[in-house]
């Protein structure tokens, strides 16, 4: 068993790239990538048809690890550019990691029309709830009340739940998980991959050097327990109380809807216009 | 599809032959924002494109427009994106993206008043040192100026080449004048264009060092999805394309976009000289105020005048060896410009003992011949 995934993870991982990677020891940015790299071994994607992209943060180290084409882009955009080149080359499998800041503050915008879109891309988008790199800042998914470096006496914003807002926006396939529920989260990914049409995998990660550390949350294994006991899947949070659901969250698929890609669509305007 | 380009002469303004241009060249992707008075060349790629297998999209502002455009160029299709001044502004971010990773592409950028939404429908030059230095960090930038419909169509396929063969983002600077100005042009047969694609890597992929220094500076640029698997970050980056803060490398990676440019002054930089071989005066411009420049030295000249003038194609890397001859020439030199004086820094920075006038104008009115026939008696 360790022999087989050690073997998968080798297969994947960048032997050229100076290890070990940047992240702190025990963040959740790394069970992501395991399970990111599990995920598409079960879909035996092969290396060249593989793109990553991200944006910047800690989340957006990721695709320097990795053996596929490999894109850093800037803060926010990942999506613009993944659009580009899935446009420019639809056979490739377009992949692009984002933090929350990432996804939603700065890249909000480009995240709501890539949703509405419904270009073939896949956003996996690692929500620790703070700006991670930047050392602690609040972001559109920090609680309200809780402690972030520009919120030391209490955030007083509420946050948004990226995984509606991407179901709002119209996003064909969108999942919750958490870097806890590690098996269920091979899963989500290998669907949203594996769906054609916009997908998002909203996983929910411990930064507990710049999250857990201000707000009395513990180490990674601590982070990892709560975690546990706040994802519940739809079934069951469909019969608790708000009062019960409290801090908790759904987690599991939680869209997943068939209708046209824009690629499928373009190609229809593109053979009216060569009718002209 | 292709043979719509013919040789035949036809009635388009500039925005229209910035667009045929694009398509001799080889571009097959756009993505872009609306915005006055740059629409028609969105407008009409999305009408073209589609029907020669290419791909027009307009995305939600122009931060995501240049992100696609970049994004398309890697897997290999060449790009463009064309804007005007508040647009230009949101594109600076990614710009630089395209300068430091070296990614090929093209932005138009249609000039109009500002800052700001400025005045929408006017034109003007303001934003010649944007173009150069409007992304952050130091970077070298190739930026052309079109001065008419002529010019926006051999200008955008000159854009592409240099782009490609230097894998550097080209800035076309047009303005309101001469995007909307409705001129005949002879558009050359397809096969008379010469194209040129950017240098793919010959060696086996395991061989491969995506940005290794080479005599020209530009290393081989594999497409994503060609079994090249490589980085590219926005990063300062090692020739293997990984983050690096090693003083060595940095150092080496930053002066190799400088060198790589250098090294093509000879074809980069481009102008025109006219009447200059007695001229004892002369006109430094660039966009459409050269070619009331022209008319005025052509009415210096019926008066006696000994006038010339040089019109500046390529603004960056700025043409010093063509701007010193004319004034090692010429006992003074006009530079009228739609600004409060922005190239004319540059024209002085020259030759500081030389004579340098300049002629500006901010009110949203094109400079007249008469206007600068006026500067020349005085000269
Ligand atoms: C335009 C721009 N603004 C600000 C930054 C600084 N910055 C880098 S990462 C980051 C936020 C990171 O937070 P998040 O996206 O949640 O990712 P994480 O680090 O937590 O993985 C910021 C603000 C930047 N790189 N670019
Ligand atoms: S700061 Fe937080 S998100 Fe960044 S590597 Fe450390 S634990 Fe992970």
């Amino acid at each position: 068993m360790t022999e087989k995934i050690s073997r998968v993870r080798h297969e994947y991982l960048r032997h050229d790239k100076k290890f070990p990677h940047v992240w702190c020891p025990g963040c959740g940015n790394g069970i992501v990538l395991g399970s990111l790299i599990r995920a598409i071994d079960k879909l035996s994607l092969e290396k060249d048809e593989l793109v990553l992209a991200s944006g910047i943060g800690c989340a957006g180290r990721m695709p320097a690890y990795v053996d596929f084409n490999t894109l850093h882009t800037t803060h926010g955009r990942a999506l613009t550019f993944a659009t580009g080149i899935k446009l420019a080359k639809p056979e490739l499998t377009v992949l692009c990691v984002m933090g929350d800041g990432d996804a939603t503050a700065i890249g909000g915008n480009h995240f709501i029309h890539a949703a509405r879109r419904n270009l073939n891309l896949t956003a996996i988008i690692i929500n620790n709830q703070i700006y991670g790199m930047t050392g602690g800042q609040y972001s559109p998914t920090t609680p309200y009340g809780a402690n972030a470096s520009t919120a030391v006496y209490g955030h007083i914003e509420h946050a948004f739940s990226i995984a509606e807002l991407a179901i709002t926006a119209g996003a064909a396939f969108v999942a919750r998980g958490t870097v806890y529920h590690v098996r269920m989260l091979d899963t989500l990914l290998a669907k949203g991959i594996a769906k054609r049409g916009f997908s998002v995998i909203e996983i929910m990660s411990n930064c507990h050097t710049q999250y857990g550390r201000r707000n009395n949350m513990g180490d990674p294994v601590t982070m990892m327990q709560w975690f546990k006991d706040h994802g519940v899947s739809e079934q069951k949070a469909k019969k608790m109380s708000d009062e019960e659901m409290g801090e908790k969250f759904t987690i599991g698929v939680l869209a997943d809807k068939d209708m046209p890609n824009y690629m499928e669509e373009y190609r229809r305007i593109q053979e009216q216009a060569q009718l002209k | 599809m292709e043979n719509e380009l013919t040789h035949e002469k036809r009635v388009l303004q500039g925005n229209e032959a910035i667009v045929e241009g694009a398509l001799a060249a080889g571009c097959r992707f756009y993505a872009g924002y609306p915005i006055t008075p740059a629409s028609e060349i969105a407008e009409l790629m999305s009408i073209k494109l589609p029907a020669i297998g290419g791909t027009f999209i307009q995305m939600e502002d122009e931060i995501a427009s240049m992100g696609a455009i970049i994004g398309a160029s890697l897997a290999g299709v060449k790009s463009l994106t064309a804007t005007s001044g508040p647009g230009f502004s949101l594109m600076q971010e990614n710009l630089g993206f395209a300068c430091i990773a070296e990614v090929p592409c093209v932005l138009v950028n249609v000039m109009r008043g500002g800052p700001s939404t400025g005045l929408p429908t006017s034109p003007a030059q303001g934003d010649v040192m944007q173009a150069r230095w409007g992304t952050h960090g130091d970077h070298p930038i190739i930026v052309l100026a079109a001065s008419s419909v002529k010019d926006c169509f051999e200008i955008t396929v000159q854009a592409f080449n240099l782009s490609e063969k230097y894998r550097i983002p080209v800035i076309v600077l047009s303005d309101e004048v001469v995007a909307h100005t409705r001129e005949t042009i002879v558009l050359p047969k397809l096969e008379k264009i010469e194209v040129v694609e950017r240098i793919r890597p010959s060696v086996p992929p395991e061989w491969y060092i995506p940005y290794e220094d080479n005599s020209r500076g530009v290393p081989a640029m594999a497409n994503m999805g060609s079994g090249y698997r490589h980085h590219v970050t926005g990063l300062v980056h090692d020739p293997k394309g990984f983050p690096t803060q090693r003083p060595d490398e940095v150092d080496a990676f930053i002066r190799r976009q400088y060198r790589k440019i250098t090294n093509g002054f000879y074809e980069i930089q481009m102008s025109k000289t006219l009447m200059m071989e007695d001229a004892e005066i002369a006109v430094i411009a660039y966009g459409s105020v050269s070619r009331s420049a022209l008319h005025a030295i052509k009415s210096a000249r019926s008066n006696g005048i000994k006038a010339g003038l040089l019109q500046l194609i390529t603004l960056f890397p700025f043409h010093k060896k063509a701007v010193d001859a004319v004034l090692r020439q010429c006992r003074s030199v006009l530079v009228p410009e739609m600004n409060m004086g922005q190239l004319v820094r540059e024209v002085k920075r020259v030759n500081l003992s030389s004579k340098v006038f300049k002629y500006n104008r901010v009110d949203g009115q094109f400079i007249t011949p008469d206007e600068i026939y006026d500067q020349l008696l005085r000269m």
